[in-house]
């Protein structure tokens, strides 16, 4: 081994670093350590001054050995290593330690956190010792894109891909694309009317030469890494076929069975065979097996009779497809909260309570009432109530705001007013109208004679005080502006339900390998300045999956994330990491234990000389062979068990 | 002054390290003695890297991994807390107090998770007192 000659550098970040950390010292303590030969303390060792003083002292001492101690790797350590580079070093004869966000910041004590500093940079220093130049490997990115879910983020990333000539497969689990976006009527604060601006959208990516829609179909398995994923999806029977039929509809129209609409929340019916609703994309229907009378009893077969096309398929199985994409975007969307077990807001036990999606379905002129808006008895409401956050901002169910109920809760009370006689009480924690064009939305409502009442309701009931109130709803709670407590009779109550993640967010994580917050919706690579990468390279995240937002947020981060495949489909190649597994041969026994461990099939057994050997590009660099082998004949590139011991020998000053 | 143990922290790259640096993005205090040193998943945590931190001065030893179910290569974390058992008995028959080491689960959401973990952590080892080291004897790969 060379003889090396460590530079160590020390940042303050500002008073990040320097108000706790007694920088100072940690330089003089760097300066008596081993093999180092200047050790240097600056205000910003990121910017361009400090990378330059790096850069400096590389070419002038002859350094071939760099610390720096300043914030999380995970946050520069590619600013450092690049700069590194620059100075005509390997990249990977650099080492960071991380002296804010796991000393600084949490450490209060001002001699112990200056001690923790110490005991990170001797382990820093006495590691990089053993670093090894690497290089890192090219390998091409597949154009084709996996986009995971088929509402408006899933089809606006899909047409943006699409659209500059690459290949998209849309997986979506439900027999049409749409999303929650194609159930809502109009869209705030504009009143653009939902569906006439979504189904354009949904109409050419169903026809689009370089979209392959799924519809129906859910991803059961991902394999691969950035740039080359394999995917298994599975199509499920429709039992119909999708080759033969036209979409004409007559098989709805014959089937003499019916069932609670999914689309329209169960207010209306639909049939045994269906789509979902009429502008469904594809317009291909399914038969579902739980309501249709040849499944369960095994006669009818009218849809078959009258399919001119005798596209009708019974024998239908469910179709594996195994694809392969360079990348993937998840864009699963959210749940509608269930506002049943909040039971003082009487929610099923109060026919006319209604959840906001119920509600837009019932606005909705090709929705369950046709449009009118009515009571389950058919009558016109005289009154109604809007309570906003149900399930959200509580500590009991969601503790973040939703974001979209503020202002899909004032378009109701337009709705509401400009269809029916009645009055419209917005029962309110906080408005909180951020958008473009929402505060003078709300500005708008409060002078369509809307009536605002600020403060939690405390209950919703029928048990009626005086005359006035008999046969109502009364929402019962406090008027925190007024300090009383209020009784408000009304006809209709619409919960303002929160957003949440869906319910099968875990399966997704697990399945795409990427994490879920506290909260459940997935997490992105950074909150402010990487929104819509996930830690898994080549996995991007857009809409509400990743949390609550209205159309145009989600219709952003399904063009960014879709700007980000794009990119790197241009590039053509990434690199791959250079931190994998190597076998020795020489020590290697042959005991195959590694073999079995390794999660990516990467390692391969040589029959003839008995050996094992890893793959490169299969290995991800997890290093769970290498503390297996019994014969420590595995070294983990730049987390060899030298360099381990090395670090832990250093904190440990 | 009281005394402060040596306690070496292994943390996965993807989870536990992420929820170490989130403690510290959001402000929450946490008691110094815990060093982190950063490996790929806790799958790379060998045994000898522990009985090697015990060996160099070490008071307790802290593996942090993703939670079950969560690790970014699938399943190191079930193999890291396979490797458990046989080492809690070999520190036992070395003397090594069962409380000075521990395996558990951080993810990169849970800051405060990650201190609660540290403080208890160091609480209990400095409830142990220093480690005291009769390595001399005891020879290991
Ligand atoms: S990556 Fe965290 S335990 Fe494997």
């Amino acid at each position: 081994m060379e003889t090396p000659k460590i530079g160590v550098y020390v940042c303050h970040c500002g008073s990040n670093i320097a108000g706790t950390v007694d920088v100072q010292q940690v330089v003089e303590f760097a300066k008596k350590l081993d093999s180092v030969v200047v050790a240097r303390e600056y205000k910003f060792m990121c910017s361009d001054p400090g990378q330059n003083m790096i850069k400096e002292d590389i070419k002038n001492l002859k350094l071939n050995r760099v610390v720096v101690a300043s914030c999380s790797p995970l946050l520069h350590e590619p600013t450092f290593r690049h700069a590194v580079q620059e100075a005509g070093l390997n990249p990977y004869l650099f080492e960071m330690a991380n002296i804010r966000e796991q000393c600084s910041w949490t450490t209060e004590d001002h001699e112990k956190a200056t001690e923790k500093a110490k005991a990170l940079v001797s382990a820093a220093v006495k590691r990089v010792r053993y670093h090894q130049p690497l290089e890192t490997k090219d390998v091409p990115v597949n154009p084709a894109t996996l986009i995971v879910g088929g509402g408006i983020a899933g089809i606006q990333a899909a047409l943006e891909i699409a659209d500059a000539g690459h290949k998209v497969y849309l997986v979506e689990k439900d027999p049409s694309i749409g999303g929650h976006m194609i159930q809502f009527d109009k869209t705030f604060p504009t009143l653009d009317c939902s569906a006439c601006i979504l189904t354009p959208k949904m109409t050419s990516a169903g026809s689009h030469p370089n979209i392959e829609l799924m519809t129906y179909s859910e991803v059961e398995d991902v394999s691969g890494f950035i740039g080359n994923f394999k995917v298994r999806v599975r199509k499920k029977a429709r039992f119909v076929d999708e080759e033969k039929c036209n979409g004409c509809g007559v098989c709805m129209e014959k089937c003499p069975w019916k069932a609670p609409s999914e689309f329209d929340l169960g207010l209306g019916e639909r049939k045994a065979i269906y789509t979902p609703f009429p502008q469904a994309v594809p317009n291909i229907p399914v038969i579902d097996k739980e309501h249709c009378v040849y499944f369960l009893r095994g006669r009818c077969r009218a849809c078959e009779k009258f399919c001119e096309r005798g596209a009708i398929d019974f024998e239908q199985q469910d179709k594996i497809v195994e694809l392969e994409v360079g990348n993937i975007i998840i864009a699963t969307g959210y749940d509608p909260f269930d506002p049943t077990p909040i039971v003082k807001y009487g929610y099923n036990r109060y026919p006319n309570v209604y959840t906001a999606l119920e509600f837009e379905r019932l606005c909705n002129a090709a929705g369950p009432t046709g449009g009118k808006i009515v009571l389950r008895d058919g009558s016109e409401p005289k009154s109604v109530a809007i309570i906003h956050c149900v399930g959200s901002r509580d500590e009991n169910y969601h503790r973040y705001c939703s974001r979209v109920c503020c202002m899909y809760a004032l378009k109701y009370s337009h709705l509401i007013k400009e269809k029916t006689e009645a009055d419209v009480y917005q029962m309110y924690i906080d408005m909180r109208c951020f958008g473009k064009g929402y505060e003078e939305f709300y500005e708008r409502l409060s002078k369509e004679g809307v009536k605002f009442i600020r403060g939690k309701v405390a209950e919703v009931t029928d048990r009626a005080l005086t005359d006035e109130e008999k046969g109502k709803l009364i929402v019962c709670g406090e008027d925190t502006l007024l300090g009383t407590v209020i009784r408000v009779p009304v006809d209709m109550v619409i919960l303002c339900i929160a957003l949440e993640p869906r319910s099968d967010a875990k399966q997704v994580a697990q399945l795409f390998r990427i994490s879920q917050g506290a909260d459940g919706f997935f997490i992105e690579r950074h909150p402010k300045l990487d929104p819509v990468a996930t830690m898994t390279d080549g996995i991007f995240i857009a809409g509400c999956c990743q949390g609550p937002k209205d159309i145009p947020d989600t219709v952003a981060q399904a063009s960014a994330a879709a700007t980000r495949v794009l990119s790197l489909i241009s590039k053509g190649k990434v690199e791959l990491e250079a931190t994998v597994a190597v076998i020795d041969e020489e020590k290697c026994s042959g005991c195959r234990v590694c073999n079995i461990l390794c999660p990516y099939n990467a390692i391969t057994f040589i029959e003839d000389k008995e050996v094992s050997r890893v793959n490169e590009a299969l290995c991800k660099g997890c290093g769970t062979c290498v503390a297996a082998c019994p014969s420590a004949a595995i070294t983990h590139k730049h987390f060899t068990t030298e360099e381990i011991m090395a670090e832990i020998e250093g904190v440990l000053v | 002054m009281s005394f402060e143990p040596k306690i070496v922290g292994f943390c996965c790259n993807w989870c536990s390290y992420r929820g170490a640096d989130l403690a510290g993005t959001a402000r929450m205090k946490c008691s110094p003695n815990v060093r982190i040193i950063r490996v790929m998943c806790s799958g790379r945590v060998e045994p000898t890297f522990i009985l090697k931190a015990f060996e160099l001065g070490a008071d307790g030893v802290l593996v942090l991994g993703c939670h079950p179910g969560d690790c970014h290569y699938v399943e190191g974390n079930y193999k890291a807390a396979r490797r458990m058992p046989l080492l809690k008995k070999m520190l036992a028959q070395m003397g090594i107090e069962e409380d000075r080491v521990r395996l558990d689960w951080v993810s990169a959401s849970e800051g405060d998770r990650f201190v609660a973990i540290v403080d208890e952590m160091t609480e209990k080892v400095r409830a142990l007192g220093p480690f005291k080291n009769n390595f001399k004897e005891a020879k290991y790969g």
